[in-house]
């Protein structure tokens, strides 16, 4: 059996031109995916080895851990629930009423990719646009602090570089490509321009950008530590006000170095500055799946995308108080629901700390650090291959996915809202 | 680089990615997570060759990993995103929410008489 234009939700494209191949309930072929792609595909149709649920590493039934759950949530006085960056918008949605009903924290991977980069769009706004307009418009593209032939493979072929497009009928010929970062990346091929730049210098040089591209003046010697000249500056300035559309593609060279959000802040505002000659835009990489589904449905259900707590009885957004990792430092949280994410794997070794010394619920598709460490685990099925659900690309353009293959275990989407309807019963 | 002092910076690799598709247990991602890629001229300065484990100490924790030569400016140390160069990362974030993941220091000291899976 065929399936085509199934979309592959391992990182923030999307691509949706997948054709599946499946023989016996597995897919045996991802045609169009990219090595990532096919990596996720092929992985996530294995057939399923773990049992469903399970609670101090012993087999049970779902409703059992539901139930072992609900009760180390309800009793802790500071629960966090973090994740949800590979699943979907409608277990999101859950996961917020269950953090709402508990009075804890949520946070997403956001704070940790690209926190910072909704840190400066509450600040500046957002000047941005969607893939296709970069597809059909785009002539002048610049990463920064991204390295998109190994973080997105496809990214370049299918919507920013050599992709063909309405007023970009030549694909690449029609385009210019910069690239700045502090290495030399497989990336790097690609680049018309390839600027490299010293580790924390990304601030100085964006704002000696804002600077020439709005005619002031900026002395050589401001530069000297950057690892830029004036005249590459320069150029850049000029390249960017002459161009049609420029878009500017921002990576996690820029949310995690020295300067997080400062760092985002200037490119939104050079971005901003630039829509007074040409057309600019800007769009950070982000990088799981839905990571830009959880900042969604976050937004639209407290006003705020990452870093929320509720132990008032009402939404607050505070980055280094809310965020996971600091809750974990702090030794704070004292339960821990993860969802479809893998923090022991993930976060800086003194916050994995905190998480094996309170109770640790998982939720995943498979085994990890996460799963192994938890008291509580459940295994759900995959959205995208074994369960449907609502995703939200990098440019924020929401897309439905399809489930290809069956499962024998309940979706996130399940497993929380059943979480949450014990609580709630709990707590009444 | 002075005193075998590096910047270390992590991200994605492409062996690393497809590695958390198939388990972080599995041996492709353990590999990817645990090499560490210097400028050749860092590496010779050092005495180090392709395979040969180092430990890498920064001012929130230390661990080892496997040194490989790689296209990087001198002083600069890169690694994949994964539980051992989380060894090395800093939980303060400083009001923002995210940790110390890339562009500190790392102090580089070759572990004598050892070596990894020799790639060459």
């Amino acid at each position: 059996m065929q399936i085509e234009a199934a979309i592959c939700a391992f990182c923030g494209c999307l691509c949706d031109d997948i054709v599946l191949t499946i023989e016996s309930d597995r897919i045996v072929q991802a045609k169009n995916a990219c090595a990532l792609g096919k990596a996720w595909y092929t992985a996530h149709s294995r057939p399923p080895d773990l049992p469903a649920a399970r609670v101090d590493g012993k087999s049970v039934e779902v409703e059992e851990a539901i139930e072992a759950a609900a009760i180390l949530l309800t009793k802790a006085r500071y629960p966090i629930l973090y994740g949800l960056s590979s699943t979907s918008c409608e277990a999101q949605r859950h996961a917020v009423a269950l953090a709402e009903a508990l009075g804890g924290c949520i946070d997403c991977c956001t704070s940790v990719c690209h926190g910072p980069s909704g840190m400066a769009v509450q600040g500046f706004g957002e000047p941005t646009c969607t893939l296709g307009e970069v597809k059909n418009r785009a002539d002048l593209v610049i990463y920064w602090g991204s390295n998109p032939a190994e973080s997105h493979p496809r990214h370049m072929s299918r919507y920013a570089v050599t992709s063909k497009g309405r007023l970009t009928p030549n694909g690449r010929k029609n385009r210019t490509v910069v690239l700045v970062d502090v290495r030399s990346t497989p990336s790097s091929r690609f680049a018309d321009l390839l600027l490299t730049v010293r580790p924390g210098m990304d601030f100085e040089i964006l704002w000696a950008l804002r600077a020439l591209v709005l005619g002031r003046k900026v002395e050589p010697a401001g530069l000297a530590e950057t690892g830029i000249t004036l005249a590459q500056l320069t150029h850049l300035a000029e390249l960017m006000k002459n161009c049609r559309y420029g878009v500017l593609f921002a990576g996690q060279g820029l949310t995690q170095s020295a300067g997080n959000q400062m760092n985002l802040s200037a490119a939104i505002l050079l971005a901003r500055d630039l829509n007074q000659f040409t057309k600019f835009a800007i769009i950070p990489m982000r990088g799981h799946g839905n990571v830009t589904g959880v900042d969604q449905v976050l937004t639209w259900q407290t006003g705020y995308p990452f870093g929320v707590n509720f132990s008032r009885g009402y939404p607050r957004f505070n980055p280094g108080e809310f965020t996971m990792v600091d809750v974990l430092r702090r030794k704070e949280a004292d339960a821990v629901l993860s969802v479809a994410s893998d923090p022991a794997a993930s976060l800086p070794a003194e916050a994995v700390q905190r998480l094996t010394e309170v109770p640790l619920i998982a939720i995943d598709t498979h085994e990890s650090e996460t799963t192994r460490l938890a008291r509580v685990s459940f295994m759900a099925s995959t959205v995208g291959i074994r369960a449907s659900g609502t995703a939200y690309r990098m440019d924020n353009v929401p897309l439905f996915l399809k489930q290809a293959l069956t499962s024998i275990y309940p979706s996130d989407e399940e497993i929380l809202g059943r979480l949450l309807e014990r609580v709630r019963e709990l707590k009444a | 680089m002075a005193d075998n002092t590096f910047t270390l910076i992590t991200g994605r690799s492409g062996a690393q990615g497809t590695g958390i598709s198939w388990g972080k247990e599995g041996e492709g991602y353990r590999e990817a997570v645990q090499l560490v890629e210097l400028n050749p001229a860092d590496m010779e300065c050092l005495g180090l060759q392709e395979g040969d484990a180092v430990r890498l100490i920064s001012r929130y924790g230390a661990t080892e990993a496997l040194c490989r030569p790689g296209n990087l400016p001198t002083g600069l140390a890169f690694m994949a995103f994964g539980p051992v160069a989380n060894q090395l990362t800093g939980a303060e974030t400083r009001a923002s929410g995210m940790p110390d993941t890339r562009g500190f220091e790392v102090r580089l000291e070759p572990v004598l008489n050892r070596r990894g899976v020799d790639k060459r």
